[in-house]
């Protein structure tokens, strides 16, 4: 099988893997441009009842807060770094930080990070999980 | 002592179990045992009371009150179950406020009670791999996210809340939370009921196992149980007391309920910040008090990153300034706004319905003058705080009669 048949799902449906570079993406409500990940029923900030339009997302920003996970969920490989990161838009997403040791000399509050995406796992089904993470620019 | 105002709502009876594993009684056992107690220690019996509200998180069903009713007395009164996360013992001691305020009621009692065994800290099965790829729930995940895409876990989710606050204010750092259970760790060895009473060195605090940085094991809260009860009554009806239970009686000047205002980045990590600024300065407002003149405060210290988050909310500190109100020991017991001497829900424990009635025990007590050992003396003013994510915050401050 070459690389190019291997099928592939996003591990999120935020995470838009459909050519170009790998990006998140946001529903934006129209009336006030709260940003959601998840479906919505109506805005959180604003109650209208949308519409909301999909939208891409900058694919650096800032860490705003980590922590460095030792004790974890039965098997969840352990430590990994669990971080919020501020897109450049100042888009709030969870994530691990990856590519960087675990430990607080090596992640810093405001470090610069970048989206990467890599893969999770296959399926009985041959399908490809595709997640994501950020690390250090 | 001067008459009560007849719109004004006291608490008369607190009690609360100690705070432990119990093997040979249940939820509900534990809850009834500290309604029994708390009507004693008010002088009255089921038979007095109006009006039942009683929670639990892990046992929520099958119905805290009604099973409190079948241990200790069904005498048909309403009875309301309440269930609003960390918050949920607080919750059941504003519906009976609501409903002695609203005048349905005028002597009314407030339960909580859990039971979490060893549940372990993270209380989270182990996620089971898919044989198949589907996108499902509200992000369209094709596995359990946890630990893929950061943690939810409360460790996590409190050590990331306290890492935003270090992120922009100075002077805060893997030391000043661990010098917040340092402290917590040491006044518990004042209380009886505290489920554990063991002092421990900052060292041995940043030096045991680190569960989520920068929270040790020893900066995190035990699971456990126990059983909390209030009794509140109208100041009309107290009017009528004898004179000893008048004399007891503690006021509460504020109570307070907030959820969560809508902030941008609050849908990927809770905020557990605007909501207690929100009931703290609505509490204030109300009672006509300001952080000054607190005694004491219990406030909500799931985690110590936590505690020093709500320095700042509660603003008993600088603003930004929660680093330094902890160097400088004034949230010791014998500091300028004692916090915690009850030794908190990092060592005295934290059954998840209970707490929320606890810490009315715990500065009902102190008012009363009848905390022994840890008695902060001649306090006058307190708060208690409670949250629990979701988020539901609740504080209630309260007064010693003016006798």
């Amino acid at each position: 099988m070459t690389q190019a048949q291997v099928k592939t799902i996003p591990v999120v449906d935020y995470l838009c893997l459909d050519g170009g570079e790998p990006k998140l993406t946001a529903l934006v409500c129209d009336a006030c441009g709260a940003h959601y990940f998840d479906h919505r029923e109506a805005c959180a900030s604003c109650s209208s009842s949308g519409p909301f339009t999909r939208a891409d997302l900058p694919r650096t920003g800032r860490v705003g807060a980590f922590t460095i996970v030792h004790r974890a969920a039965n098997g969840v490989r352990t430590p990994f770094v669990s971080a919020v990161v501020y897109l450049d838009d100042g888009t709030a997403v969870r994530a691990n930080v990856v590519n960087c040791a675990p430990s607080p000399e090596q992640v810093h509050l405001h470090m610069r990070v970048r989206l990467v995406t890599f893969e999770l796992g296959t399926d009985s089904e041959g399908t490809c999980a595709i997640g994501f993470g950020f690390e250090p620019a | 002592m001067p008459r009560p105002e007849s719109d004004s709502i006291w608490v008369i009876g607190v009690a609360m179990t100690p705070f432990r594993r119990y093997s040979d009684a249940d939820a509900y056992d534990l809850g009834g045992r500290a309604a029994l107690a708390a009507l004693a220690d008010a002088g009255l019996t089921m038979a007095d009371v109006d009006v039942l509200a009683a929670g639990s998180v892990n046992q929520a069903r099958p119905y805290p009150a009604q099973q409190i009713q079948r241990r200790i007395g069904q005498t048909g009164i309403p009875a309301y179950n309440v269930l609003n996360a960390c918050a949920t013992g607080a919750a059941a001691v504003r519906v009976v406020y609501l409903a002695i305020a609203a005048g349905e009621a005028s002597i009314g009692l407030a339960v909580g009670c859990e039971q979490m065994g060893k549940k372990g800290l993270l209380g989270q099965a182990a996620p089971v791999a898919a044989d198949r790829y589907v996108p499902s729930g509200k992000y369209g995940a094709v596995m359990n996210i946890e630990g893929v895409l950061g943690t939810g876990l409360m460790p996590g989710v409190f050590a990331q809340a306290g890492m935003t606050y270090a992120a922009s204010n100075e002077g805060v750092g893997f030391e000043q939370f661990a010098k917040i259970a340092v402290k917590n760790h040491s006044h518990s060895t004042l209380n009886p009921l505290a489920q554990y009473r063991k002092e421990f060195s900052l060292e041995e605090i940043m030096a045991a196992e680190m569960i989520s940085y920068p929270n040790t094991v020893l900066m995190c809260c035990p699971t456990g149980d126990g059983g909390a009860a209030a009794v509140l009554v109208s100041g009309e009806r107290l009017a009528t007391m004898p004179s000893e239970v008048r004399r007891r009686a503690v006021k509460i000047s504020a109570s307070v309920m907030t959820s969560d205002p809508y902030v941008a980045d609050g849908l990927v990590q809770p905020d557990v910040n605007t909501l207690t600024r929100n009931a703290a300065d609505q509490a204030y407002a109300r009672a006509g008090v300001g952080p000054e003149d607190l005694d004491l405060v219990e406030l909500h210290d799931c985690f110590a990153t936590a505690e020093l988050l709500h320095y700042d909310n509660l603003r008993l500190c600088e603003p930004g300034g929660a680093g330094e109100f902890i160097d400088s020991g004034a949230p010791w017991r014998t500091g300028r706004t004692p916090v915690n001497v009850s030794g908190g829900l990092l060592s005295k424990g934290h059954p998840l319905g209970a707490t929320g009635v606890a810490n009315i025990f715990e500065v009902t007590t102190h008012l009363r003058g009848e905390a022994g050992d840890r008695q902060i003396a001649d306090a006058k003013v307190g708060m208690a705080h409670v949250i629990g994510l979701g988020s539901a915050c609740a504080i209630h401050i309260l007064e010693r009669a003016a006798a």
